[in-house]
């Protein structure tokens, strides 16, 4: 047993590299000092900055900022993430309440954070199985198999992401839009097209592929990501906010259909 | 999507509407109890609760079980973690939501955390009161090959990977619980406790006696990780509202315990 020895070695005592403040005086960011170094940074080279530790490029920034633009930000309050932050405004919570949660809840299963960091996370397994000899067929067939879906192909409702057009046309504005694993997801959406799958490539993909050929690892594109919803998110709240309260969407007593035991006394 | 209007399924909950306004409930039935005009005043809150997880009502052996549990876990104390981050809500004259919210956000995590019990009642799940399968576990704890927003996990599920020897208050609930449980898992945990904190190399930690106990009630892990988070909130809620009062100068900040390893260059 290790025992506590790492608590008493670290009892008022926290080593990083990340940063510090020191009061009145100056900020330390990642080894830079952020009034001086990093004042020209925008918001979003400074939050990939945080993340991985590198300074993003021109290039690269727009390409991040432009994914949270096109891809993330749908002021539809009908979305489980997005509708937690209008009923926040129709109870009227606050505002950062509103955003905590609808982000907390975008950390989904069937959409959001999920489905992102597993479809970046699947392009890198494949690839690395791929680069050992493995064959590309077999692979998707296996892990088809296995986990049942492919994150970043097959879409609930509708087969067409109308976001992939839009993306692909900033990637290829930047010129990003042939890199190594962009090339791998359409290969992969080829191979899904085929037999009785017929699964079209969505969002998630094309992002998470777009994010990998830029050099960020899985967790780094998870964290990346953690906010990106925040601009949709927060229209819904508002929406709901300039309306009367309690109006968002009421449900009436008989809308909720009992399938449970019959009455019975305590 | 179906044409008409869209219902809220439940085997929990009934509504009859009053009759002047079909937004207002008359009659309100928990798995077919009248809960206002019947179970409220005989039903216990740990009764209550376990009904509206389980649409059942408990034994009085699992209700006494349940409350025990409540009991023990309803607060940490302000050294934990969980209970910290609501204080540093509380200090810093943060909402009330927040204060909550931080403590779930904290307490959800894989450290003394619900998703630590819930990965202990999956141990439980896997294993039974199958020593031998326990002792694999422990020593070769399963791997997921994808990645996931959860981390992987560091240390066995519910064991504490920096106690010395098993703390006072686990044993002390340990023993409790054990003979006030209608099942088994609890007292195979006191009987085996050495032999397991032998396999984990590390004491067994209050997680895994929750688990136990989650796994006694036959609770499945959604709804012991619900539980963990939900009944350790009263601890949270009282630290906030203490520190809130004593006001940020008189609470840590650890004020030398920064040490920066990486100082701007330029």
């Amino acid at each position: 047993m290790q025992g506590p020895k790492y608590l008493f070695k670290n009892e008022d005592h926290w080593v990083t590299n990340m940063g510090a403040w020191f009061p009145g005086e100056r900020v330390v960011f990642r080894g830079k000092d952020l009034f001086q170094e990093l004042k020209d940074l925008p918001w979003m080279g400074l939050l990939l900055y945080g993340i991985t530790g590198r300074i993003p490029n021109g290039k690269q920034i727009r390409l991040f900022e432009g994914i949270w633009t096109l891809c993330s930000s749908y002021p539809d309050p009908r979305l489980w993430n997005n509708r937690v932050a209008a009923l926040a405004g129709t109870t009227r919570s606050t505002a950062a309440l509103a955003l905590s949660a609808g982000n907390a809840v975008s950390e989904a299963s069937i959409y959001g954070r999920r489905p992102d960091i597993r479809a970046i996370d699947f392009l890198f397994r494949i690839k690395g199985q791929l680069e050992a000899g493995a064959e590309i067929e077999e692979l998707v067939r296996k892990e088809l198999k296995k986990y049942k879906i492919i994150p970043g192909y097959g879409r609930p409702i509708t087969r067409k992401d109308e976001r992939i057009e839009p993306l692909l046309s900033l990637a290829e504005e930047l010129n990003f839009s042939h890199g190594p694993y962009v090339k791998l997801t359409f290969t992969i959406e080829e191979i899904l097209l085929q037999g009785r799958w017929r699964l079209y490539m969505n969002i998630a993909a094309l992002a998470a592929a777009l994010a990998a050929d830029q050099g960020l690892s899985p967790h780094e594109y998870y964290h990346y990501l953690v906010l990106c919803f925040s601009g949709g998110i927060l229209p819904c709240y508002l929406d709901a906010v300039r309306k009367p309260e309690g109006t968002f969407f009421p449900l009436s007593c008989d809308r909720i259909q009992y399938e449970g035991e019959r009455r019975r006394v305590w | 999507m179906s044409e008409g209007r869209e219902v809220i399924h439940s085997r929990i909950w009934e509504e009859v509407a009053a009759p002047d306004n079909p937004f207002v409930a008359a009659a309100c039935y928990c798995s077919g109890y009248d809960v206002y005009g019947d179970l409220l005043g005989k039903a216990s809150w740990i009764e209550y609760l376990y009904l509206l997880l389980k649409q059942e009502r408990p034994s009085p052996k699992e209700a006494r079980l349940l409350e025990g549990l409540a009991v023990a876990i309803a607060n940490p104390g302000p050294r934990d973690h969980s209970i910290r981050a609501a204080m540093c809500a509380g200090v810093g004259g943060s909402t009330s939501a927040s204060s909550l919210m931080a403590a779930l956000a904290v307490g959800a995590g894989q450290l003394n955390g619900a998703h630590e019990v819930a990965s202990a009642m999956a141990s439980w799940q896997e294993c039974g009161r199958n020593l031998m399968a326990w002792q694999e576990r422990l020593q070769h704890p399963p791997q997921e090959e994808r990645a996931d927003v959860w981390l992987p996990l560091e240390h066995p599920p519910g064991f504490d990977p920096h106690g010395a020897s098993c703390a006072m208050p686990v044993q002390q609930t340990l023993a409790f619980l054990a003979k006030n449980s209608p099942g088994e898992a609890l007292s195979w945990l006191q009987t085996h406790r050495p032999e397991l904190e032998t396999a984990a190399n590390c004491p067994l930690a209050m997680t895994g006696v929750a688990a136990a106990a989650m796994s006694d009630l036959d609770f499945n892990i959604q709804q012991g990780e619900m539980l963990y988070l939900l009944l350790r909130l009263p601890g949270a809620a009282a630290h906030a509202l203490e520190q809130q009062v004593y006001g940020w100068r008189r609470y840590p900040f650890f004020r030398n315990g920064l040490e920066l390893s990486d100082e701007p260059q330029g």
